[in-house]
């Protein structure tokens, strides 16, 4: 090989970067985060693992049904209905984006714009009217 | 390379493309036809109306009734801003977000202007909103159809989450019913109401006719509030028995700009 | 060949870092106007469009002035137009990549903006401008590639490039009659709703893309040792005569139905740009020294164009000065007085004026220096195969 001096050692520098997620950390990918559940609720709109699988694609086809096909049917979930839409049913149980979403999110590092525009309860509790 | 090799990998090359690219062009020559079906109305003898279907949903601004109480229009104003989210930029010509408005009658009905007006005419705030058009040039305008008719009612929706910014329906509009989120909103919005998301910077936003009501069986916030007075109607023009018909066959209305033939849903008594 | 931009003389490298300094500078204009929104801009929302909406505009015009030295060379073959047809496809790609940049700077959501694409919607002009826009990239990329590198071997280009250099040609005409198409069908701004934008359109730019090949092809004789030729320099200045006098006879033609009819629509926009316009007791007129400005380089420089052709004096300074009032003639009435006086007064007769924000000009400077960058490794490839081909 020419050059030998040169890229083998460079090659190892080269693996010892790409491979750096793995080692970082020692091998480990991290505690499995643990969301925490609304309390008093124990039914989703569907059973936990599909949604934890689905749910990016669920809110996806709520947005279209709802805004595109002005199809407004409420979901039954734990025998309430609520109106489809981030704000108007996951966050009626899931209160707490920090506690909930975000553990998942910033574990798997996603970041969804979500809330950019929609609002969670604590954020709207922070101008809300006062009468 | 022999002959044959070569005539070989060049069709296999072209198949491979024509394989790659077929999908594509499927997709693309069918949301085509959907668009032009979501987009396609009546097609009328020039001059008259077809026989319409489906619900239309539309609005008749009584100003004399407005006129009569003018803090009804800032109440009205109120109403729409508190419900959606807008935020406040006063004296902020650059950055203010209008949903619905007021301005003089010779900046709403500018090709109605005439030298000698009534009073009323030269005085009172006129209400100013989109006018969800039948054959609306922003919808014409967009490209990823962020904006679109919502054939079920004839609203002229908005998809803030497909929206890339390109302000190409803010060029479109004959009305200058659109505004544009320059910076995020959030500091600038007063009170949030907690069922309704605010936007975020770089899309476009209008009056929807607060279709989020609808559903629930609400009127628009706007009319809900002037409806006391009877200062705006709200309803299906589509149909011959609606509050709205009767009072669009009983009074003479205008419209803005009819010329742009974009066929508004708005009327105007004046 | 691309092993070309890495040798060159000091003045190059000294061109390259200048064009790199703005180009930074404008990079960290982007970074903050991307952090905060385009409301570190001038845009308002009664003037949606700025700078870059307009820029690019007049850069579409300009990579469609290509077509002034492909169409005679290909098609008519003047042969004198040999050496430098590769200047007029080059500087096509240059401007095109400037007027993408110039997209992405102006949308709201650019992380969006391959939307366009998976939500095509034929029914919008800007969907057809994306098509044909890269569609015409991509075919002065090839055309310009395969062409430059036959030469380089010295031997015939093969003959499957013909029919792409064919189809480019009405390419050029498409690319900026569809950016014309953005404007004049929208029924509510009266001063864009004109059959006439296209034609206008073409015109102006069948001026400006040949002004600039002028203006590249001195400093190149001056300082890279590439001369493109008397005949071909003086062809090129006759059809930028005849683009330039068409474009003011367009020009003055919209004056005539604006001010002749006296309908407010038609003529208040032609009011703003050229007297300003009075409203509410204030004048707006903060365009009135460009458009005058316009008006005087356009025909100083045709008059020193038709001096030249009438006396026979042929005089580089001549040609490069004139090429460059007529240059920038031509981007102030298309780049500024077209694109903001269609917002000028808005649909409900108001005036809101447009001045662009120190952020914008950086990102925009930063953007046309980008562009320069380009076209500069582009040129010095181009005529670095020259040298190579004639030794």
């Amino acid at each position: 090989m020419y050059n030998k001096g040169t890229i083998i050692p460079g090659l190892m520098i080269f693996i010892v970067f790409v491979t750096f997620p793995l080692w970082y950390n020692g091998l480990s990918a991290g505690t499995v985060p643990k969301p925490d559940l609304p309390i008093g609720q124990k039914e989703c709109v569907a059973p936990a693992s599909e949604m934890r699988d689905n749910h990016m694609k669920l809110l996806n086809q709520w947005r279209d049904a709802v805004l595109r096909d002005d199809d407004r049917v409420n979901v039954k979930v734990g025998g309430k209905e609520y109106r489809k839409g981030l704000q108007t049913a996951c966050m009626q149980c899931h209160t707490d984006k920090e506690k909930f979403c975000d553990t998942c999110h910033t574990y798997a590092a996603v970041q969804p714009s979500c809330w950019d525009c929609h609002l969670t309860p604590a954020v709207a509790a922070s101008k809300k009217e006062t009468h | 390379m022999d002959t044959k090799r070569r005539k070989f990998l060049k069709i296999a090359g072209a198949a491979a493309l024509a394989g790659i690219g077929a999908p594509a062009i499927v997709k693309l020559t069918s949301s085509a036809a959907l668009a032009s079906e979501a987009v396609q109305h009546e097609t009328a003898a020039h001059g008259e109306v077809a026989a319409a279907t489906g619900v239309r949903l539309g609005m008749v601004i009584d100003m004399r009734k407005f006129a009569e109480q003018p803090e009804l229009l800032d109440q009205a104003i109120a109403a729409c801003n508190k419900v959606h989210n807008i935020p406040h930029f006063p004296n902020d010509r650059k950055n203010e977000i209008k949903w619905i408005w007021k301005a003089p009658y010779a900046n709403v009905f500018p090709e109605l202007e005439s030298i000698h007006k009534s009073e009323m005419a030269k005085k009172a705030p006129f209400a100013v909103l989109c006018n969800h058009c039948d054959n609306p040039s922003c919808v014409k305008a967009c490209p990823t159809k962020a904006t679109f008719v919502q054939p079920e009612n004839g609203i002229v929706g908005m998809d803030f989450h497909r929206c890339i910014g390109c302000r190409f329906c803010m060029a479109a509009c004959p009305y200058g019913a659109r505004s544009f989120n320059w910076q995020d909103p959030r500091p600038f919005i007063d009170t949030y109401n907690a069922e309704f998301p605010t936007r975020m910077r770089g899309v476009v936003e209008k009056c929807n006719f607060c279709g989020e009501r609808l559903a629930l069986g609400l009127e628009p916030a706007c009319v809900e509030v002037a409806k006391s007075a009877g200062a705006m109607v709200f309803g299906d023009l589509n149909d011959p028995d609606s509050e709205i018909r009767k009072v669009l066959d009983k009074e003479f209305t205008i419209q803005r700009n009819p010329a742009a033939g974009t066929k508004p849903s708005v009327y105007y008594i004046v | 060949m691309i092993e070309k931009v890495l040798k060159g003389k000091s003045t190059y490298w000294m061109w390259l870092a200048v064009l790199g300094t703005f180009i930074a500078i404008g990079a960290a204009c982007y970074v903050r106007q991307y952090m905060f929104g385009l409301g570190l801009t001038g845009m308002s929302r009664d003037v949606s469009w700025g700078l870059y909406i307009s820029q690019f505009t007049f850069l579409v015009g300009v990579a469609a002035g290509g077509l002034m030295l492909v169409l005679p060379y290909y098609v008519h073959d003047y042969k004198a137009f040999g050496k430098i047809t590769i200047l007029g496809e080059f500087l096509a790609i240059s401007a095109l990549i400037m007027c993408l940049m110039f997209i992405m700077a102006d949308l709201g959501q650019p992380l969006r903006g391959l939307n366009v694409i998976f939500f095509a919607t034929p029914h919008s002009m800007l969907f057809w401008d994306m098509c044909v826009l890269w569609g015409y990239l991509l075919l002065n990329c090839l055309c310009g590639w395969v062409i430059l590198t036959a030469e380089r071997k010295q031997v015939h280009p093969p003959k499957w490039i013909y029919l792409f250099v064919y189809i480019s040609i009405p390419f050029a005409v498409s690319i900026h009659t569809v950016t014309a198409m953005l404007y004049c069908g929208l029924p509510g701004r009266h001063f864009w709703l004109s059959a006439i934008i296209a034609p206008r359109f073409l015109a102006s730019a069948f001026a400006a893309g040949p002004s600039l090949i002028i203006l590249a092809c001195l400093v190149m004789r001056k300082f890279a040792n590439f001369d493109a030729g008397k005949e071909a320099i003086q062809k090129l200045t006759t059809i930028i005569m005849y683009a330039a006098i068409i474009n003011t006879f367009f020009f003055l033609l919209e004056f005539f139905v604006g001010y002749y009819s006296e309908m407010p629509g038609h003529m208040h926009s032609l009011e703003y740009l050229f007297f300003g316009l009075e409203h509410d007791g204030h004048v707006y007129n903060n365009l009135v020294p460009f458009m005058w400005g316009a008006t005087l380089f356009s025909f100083t420089g045709l008059g020193i164009l038709a001096y030249m052709k009438i006396s026979k004096v042929f005089d580089y300074r001549l040609v490069g000065v004139a090429s460059a009032l007529i240059f920038f003639s031509l981007w102030a009435d298309k780049g500024l007085g077209f694109v903001f006086g269609g917002f000028v007064p808005n649909p409900l007769n108001e005036v809101t004026e447009y001045i662009p924000t120190a952020n914008e000009i950086g990102i925009t400077i930063g953007i046309w220096a980008t562009g320069f960058f380009i076209l500069t490794l582009l040129y010095k490839i181009a005529v670095g195969v020259e040298h190579e081909v004639e030794s």
